[in-house]
């Protein structure tokens, strides 16, 4: 067979598998799908143009939807978890008598609130009707509880600022004859910030757990302590660059814990997970934010070793805590979102959960029966 | 007050409706669907749903309409399969068969172990009949209308609630639009609708529409509107071959176990079912499907799980959490005094 020079325009066609071959996609259980027409790469037939695809998927279109969550739900996701640390840190400060430190705190916590409550309304898909969240009470939703949590959190941190506030012009807010009313619900709002506090910060982790979108879902087991860690190391790390260092020192140590535990518990988060669906959190632009979170918190942590003899270092570690916060909670955002795009994430991992459940003789909980 | 997870008999008296109400359902023969899509089109007119898409040519079959969505509320698929594929459909549905199930083959009626009334395959030829070379799968898919509805679970309105005839619908002047229930939902069922009329100029034809309920939740609803006044469906209305079926959820179960029995008995050991188990992880689906081949080959997901079944352990997680967060704020102030 002769080739003219005419002939190399077409480039050597990659050789295909015969359909059979385990071991094409990730797990080894991808099976792949062959066209109707074998192509040949000589001419003489038709060329094939698309890749194979790797799984018996339904033209590899997305199986489940990610709720439509954009960067609103990102900077509420940190703002929200901000807000949850601060109160306990203020309540703290309030209870040791460290009141530039519980000034700090309110002051961060009322501001988180104030950006992340508009940002949740913003996101909506009818924001008038935010308050239809307040129409009932709901445990099986961690949306519903997350709003009740959030709205009582918010009237506490609202009474304490404005009692921070008050205090800080020297008393010269409008409040006349309230001013001693408000310095009366100036603890038990403090209480209620400190008790809303906690549930602020990990409630978001149930709200991305409680979905089916498999990273998330996935993650379910230790997203919370990822979430509680990554609050308290923002939180740690605002109070410590907005106080004095004599007074930061519970704030410091607040923020090195979280640091620990934020690291500690991602990994462990994948431990628990599927390889596919662990991927979105390590692959692609999340796993670019989440790696970056993770060497900011580290170096944010370094720095609450040294802040005590530095203003210069507690602020710069500080805004890197935030910043390693932030960062985490866009990459989880986004990698939820990545996993859903890919059919084989949703697929693989329950196909082989089923083959595992079978294997262990259980065989009468699946959706699909021969009967 | 309704189950998170497990076999659940009827959804909506748990729901608080009296027990004198039956739960409704589909039941979808895919075996006789010729791919018409007359249910998708009912469907559309009926509940007046904008366009979905720029209609464009997608590329797989004759599916043009792509999934299931807020705009979309029935969705037929093609596959289009080999020889091979065929063969390997067979093989997997006899396993599934033979999962602790009742078998195939000899076997009289309701007296054999797991054998159902007037179920006597004794004497009948099981061999497979020929195989044919190539076969066309079509399946029209609709919102499953879940024993445990992961989208109704979470919802933090109450926009969707659990109707009389067992079935999940959005209350569309309720739904703020928060999104939650897409993720809740383990089929990718429900979505939220955008205005719909993002489009680029070069669509002329697009006529421009209304759309009703924008930024709010959308979903099959099983024509709760026609169900009040006695009617069926739109789409099991329409459909000219009987391959939607709409009824009382019992006797669409019922149906469907028999219709797979008699594919069976033909030989075609492809045939099962999907969402007739109660102890599945929705907890069995009010939409009942009869299949061909695996689910994933239709876009079904082959093990779904209502997220909101895990919600107590998840709970108790993030208390966990809670709890050490408490207690590291405490060390830290206890340590920070220093």
């Amino acid at each position: 067979m002769t080739h003219s020079e005419y002939d190399e325009y077409r480039p050597p066609e990659p050789p295909r598998r015969r359909r059979g071959g385990r071991g094409a996609g990730p797990g080894g259980k991808g099976k792949r799908r062959r066209d109707l027409t074998e192509s040949g790469g000589d001419g003489s037939r038709e060329m094939a143009m698309v890749e194979d695809v790797e799984f018996e998927s339904y033209y590899g279109r997305p199986v489940v939807k990610a709720p439509p969550w954009e960067t609103p739900i990102g900077i509420y996701l940190f703002v929200g978890g901000l807000a949850g640390a601060s109160g306990l840190l203020q309540a703290g400060a309030a209870l040791t008598g460290n009141t530039e430190l519980r000034r700090s705190a309110r002051l961060v916590a009322i501001a988180a609130v104030g950006v992340g409550t508009p940002a949740l309304v913003i996101d909506l898909g009818r924001p008038e009707r935010f308050l239809h969240m307040m129409r009932v009470f709901k445990v099986s939703s961690p949306m519903s509880l997350g709003t009740w949590i959030l709205s009582s959190y918010a009237s506490g941190a609202a009474m304490t600022a404005a009692n921070e506030v008050d205090r800080l012009t020297g008393e010269r807010l409008p409040f006349g004859p309230l001013r001693p009313l408000l310095r009366l619900a100036e603890g038990p709002s403090a209480v209620l910030q400190g008790v809303m506090g906690a549930p602020l910060a990990a409630y978001t982790a149930v709200l991305l757990g409680d979905t089916a979108v498999p990273t998330w879902n996935a993650a379910r087991h230790g997203l919370p302590f990822v979430f509680v860690s990554s609050a308290s190391l923002a939180a740690g790390g605002m109070a410590m660059a907005l106080t004095s260092q004599k007074n930061a020192g519970p704030a410091r140590l607040l923020a090195a814990a979280g640091v620990i535990g934020d690291i500690v518990g991602m990994h462990f988060t994948k431990s628990r997970m599927h390889p596919l669906e662990s991927e979105p959190l390590e692959e692609g632009t999340p796993g670019k934010l989440l790696t970056w979170a993770e060497r900011l918190a580290v170096a944010g942590g370094i720095g609450t070793l040294l802040a005590r003899r530095s203003r210069t270092v507690a602020v710069a570690s500080g805004l890197a805590l935030a910043g390693a916060s932030a960062l985490t909670r866009f990459g989880v955002l986004h990698a939820g979102h990545e996993s859903v795009k890919d059919p084989r994430r949703v697929m693989i991992p329950q196909k082989d959960r089923l083959e595992k459940r079978r294997a262990a003789g259980i065989t009468d909980d699946s959706i699909t029966t021969g009967w | 007050m309704g189950l998170l997870s497990g076999p659940e008999e009827n959804p909506a008296a748990d729901s608080g409706w009296g027990h004198d109400h039956a739960r409704k359902g589909f039941f979808t023969d895919t075996s006789i669907c010729i791919g018409c899509k007359a249910c998708e089109v009912a469907c559309k007119e009926w509940n007046r749903n904008p366009q979905d898409g720029d209609l464009k040519i997608l590329g797989s079959s004759y599916d043009n309409t792509g999934s299931l969505g807020a705009n979309t509320w029935r969705h037929v698929a093609f596959v289009e399969q080999k020889k091979d594929r065929i063969e390997e459909a067979r093989e997997s549905g006899r396993k599934l068969v033979s999962l602790g199930m009742p078998t195939i083959g000899p076997r009289s009626g309701a007296a054999a172990p797991g054998g159902r009334a007037g179920e006597d395959f004794t004497g009948v030829d099981t061999t497979p009949p020929d195989t044919p070379e190539f076969r066309w799968l079509m399946s029209s898919d609709v919102c499953k209308h879940c024993t445990h509805a992961g989208c109704l679970d979470v919802c933090p309105t109450g926009a969707l609630f659990r109707t009389e005839f067992g079935t999940v619908v959005v209350q569309s002047d309720i739904c703020n639009g928060c999104g939650t229930c897409v993720g809740g939902c383990p089929f990718g069922v429900i979505e939220r609708r955008d205005d719909g009329t993002v489009s680029p100029k070069e669509d002329r034809g697009r006529v421009q529409q209304e759309v009703p309920n924008k930024g709010t939740a959308n979903k099959c609803t099983l024509c709760y509107d026609r169900l009040v006044e006695g009617e069926e469906p739109a789409c099991a209305k329409t459909c000219p071959t009987t391959s939607i079926k709409f009824g009382d959820r019992s006797d669409m179960v019922e149906q469907a176990h028999e219709r797979v029995a008699q594919l069976h008995a033909q030989g075609m050991t492809e045939a099962r079912l999907y969402g007739a188990n109660p102890e599945d992880g929705v907890g069995g689906t009010g939409s009942v499907f009869l299949l061909l081949d695996e689910p994933e080959v239709y876009g079904l997901p082959p093990d779904p799980q209502v997220p909101t079944a895990d919600l107590p352990h998840m709970y108790r997680t993030a208390a966990v959490a809670m709890g050490g967060m408490l207690v590291a704020t405490a060390l830290a102030f206890l340590g920070g005094r220093r």
